[in-house]
């Protein structure tokens, strides 16, 4: 199905942002100068502190805020061309709608096709196989007619991921998929993104969990009001970005690849190993 | 006895009562389940007071009164996004400040250019005196919003339930927003003409708030929603002429009492059934969801 997807891409998706500046009403500066180029077939991850923009970053380039300066192309296309194609999904965090909604799990999902139906947005048996299959990938096919409020916050998270996924668009933005989900969540997300890298997408992921950063992401930007470092994980996510990013140098990897707002867990300890070892 | 039940069918101008309070109802009940959900219960508070200006003028000049309406409706949520871009005042606070400004400028031109249409009419509205003309508009009002949620309904309903996720499949929300927007003002003008500026709101926020209560499914709700509040004021209206009171009073404490029941009653959100009187599986998750969320 995954494949299928990719089929129906057209064209290799891509993110283009090019000196791009964000400044909100209040006159503060979220982002500025920010260049990027992102291509299919790779998941890249998006790191910095609280504030840095991360967010601000996806609003950008899904034509929430207006930038002051600067554009962002999709595929080639302008945003909102590249959005009544279908061409970008974005997965918020769960938190920015009312899940007291009368919806069930289904009709959230279906909303990712909604675009892609016909005037009367009547679903067709095929956008209802799509969903099914959605709900299956995300691992929540038992739980379609609940509605939305009944479910955990791992379990909304998925329900928005499973909607992403039913739009079949070939760039899925992802904002920290990962915050408030236990473990084996974080890694079946992880493993459900490495297969859509696999079949051509584009992933945008960003997260404040930086010990699984090199585990997933083929590329890494590092973000603090700007651009601090861009490209390949092993190029960009060394411990010298790293303490440009976060505005303190690093005492010792341990506690910098444990963010201060996750407690400390055993997990952490071995994945920093690894972080030394493919940072330096 | 029976023959005493249809005594008001007897009468043309309560024939006419019920079939515009029915239309007003079911009208004004499909919009209130996107005001329920929406949040919008103050805006169409104030929506049905901004409209007045709108009316008094096009009732100075001979024009319809739907239309002068509209042109009020539009510059008052111009007024309200204008004044709220330039300060950092809550949404509450601006469409209090701008909504009462517009009612208070068409009670004074009401007051200044006397015509043929009186405060209290658009205070009480004037439902036994509906003119043929005006049933007519309210059918025409009812029409259009039946063919434009009828086929707009799942769009509407993604735009309401998560518009930035709406804007990125495509969809036109701002589009999407002035449609709703221009439903629930084209409501709030046919209500007034039947229930009047006070108890409008009252229409468009109890059958959705009540069908809301009664089930889980939107589409489920579209539908229960005009039911009870079209059969709520055809009730109303017949119950008037028995009581000899105010048509409005009638129509919107029934419908209040069609909220108690469900409150009451209602098969899963019910207070009898949240309180263990019945309690089947997963019963009063969506109340413990609404409190932990």
């Amino acid at each position: 199905m995954a494949i299928d997807a990719a089929a129906r891409l057209g064209p290799a998706p891509s993110i283009e942002v090019h000196d791009l500046s964000v400044a909100y009403p209040d006159g503060h500066v979220a982002l500025s100068e920010v260049t990027l180029r992102l291509d299919a077939g790779r998941i890249c991850g998006l790191v910095g502190p609280n504030g840095s923009g991360k967010s601000t970053l996806f609003k950008a380039i899904m034509g929430f805020v207006r930038p002051v300066r600067g554009e962002v192309r999709i595929g080639g296309q302008d945003v909102r061309a590249a959005q009544k194609a279908n061409a970008v999904a974005y997965v918020p965090q769960s938190e920015e709608v009312d899940w007291t909604f009368p919806v069930s799990v289904r009709d959230v999902v279906m909303m990712g096709r909604q675009g892609r139906m016909g005037f009367l947005r009547r679903p067709s048996p095929a956008d209802r196989a799509v969903v099914g299959q959605s709900l299956d990938r995300v691992g929540m096919a038992a739980f379609g007619e609940r509605q939305i409020g009944e479910l955990s916050g791992g379990q909304r998270k998925r329900v928005f991921l499973a909607r992403a996924l039913a739009q079949e668009a070939g760039i899925i933005l992802l904002d920290e998929p990962f915050t408030g989900v236990d473990q084996t969540t974080e890694e079946e997300i992880i493993g459900l993104l490495r297969g859509l890298r696999e079949a051509g997408h584009l992933l945008l992921v960003s997260t404040h969990d930086l010990a699984a950063v090199p585990d997933f992401c083929d590329d890494v930007v590092l973000l603090s009001g700007t651009v601090i470092a861009a490209g390949p994980t092993a190029d960009a996510f060394t411990p010298a970005n790293l303490a440009r990013a976060f505005g303190r140098p690093p005492p010792g990897l341990a506690s910098l690849a444990a963010p201060k707002d996750v407690p400390g867990t055993l997990r952490e300890v071995p994945r920093s190993a690894r972080l030394a070892e493919t940072a330096c | 006895m029976f023959e005493a039940a249809l005594d008001p069918f007897a009468y043309e101008y309560m024939r006419n009562a019920m079939l515009g309070a029915g239309t007003v109802g079911a009208l004004c009940a499909l919009l209130s389940c996107f005001v329920v959900l929406k949040g919008w219960s103050l805006l169409g508070d104030a929506l049905s007071h901004a409209v007045v200006p709108g009316v008094a003028v096009a009732a100075i000049f001979g024009l319809p009164l739907v239309a002068g309406a509209a042109v009020a409706a539009v510059l008052a949520v111009a007024g309200i996004a204008f004044v709220e871009r330039g300060t950092s005042l809550k949404n509450d606070a601006v469409l209090g400040v701008v909504f009462t400004t517009f009612f208070a400028a068409g009670l004074l031109l009401v007051s200044l250019y006397p015509t043929h249409l009186r405060i209290t009419t658009i205070m009480f509205g004037n439902l036994l005196g509906i003119a043929d003309s005006d049933l007519w508009q309210v059918y025409g009002v009812g029409l259009l919003c039946l063919v434009v949620i009828g086929t707009m309904w799942r769009d509407l309903l993604a735009y309401a339930f998560d518009p930035l996720h709406a804007r990125s499949i495509g969809l036109n929300t701002r589009v999407l927003h002035a449609l709703l927007l221009g439903l629930l003002s084209l409501a709030c003008v046919t209500a007034l003409q039947t229930v009047g500026a006070l108890l409008v709101v009252a229409m468009l926020i109890a059958p959705g708030a009540t069908a809301y209560l009664l089930t889980d499914r939107f589409g489920c709700m579209l539908v229960i929603a005009p039911l009870i509040g079209g059969v709520g004021a055809v009730a109303g209206a017949y119950a008037s002429f028995f009581l000899d009171g105010a048509v409005g009073g009638c129509i919107v404490l029934l419908q209040t009492a069609t909220f108690l029941l469900a409150w009451l009653f209602a098969p899963k959100h019910g207070l009898l059934n949240r309180l263990g009187f019945r309690r089947p599986a997963g019963a009063g998750k969506r109340a413990a969801a609404r409190a932990g969320a």
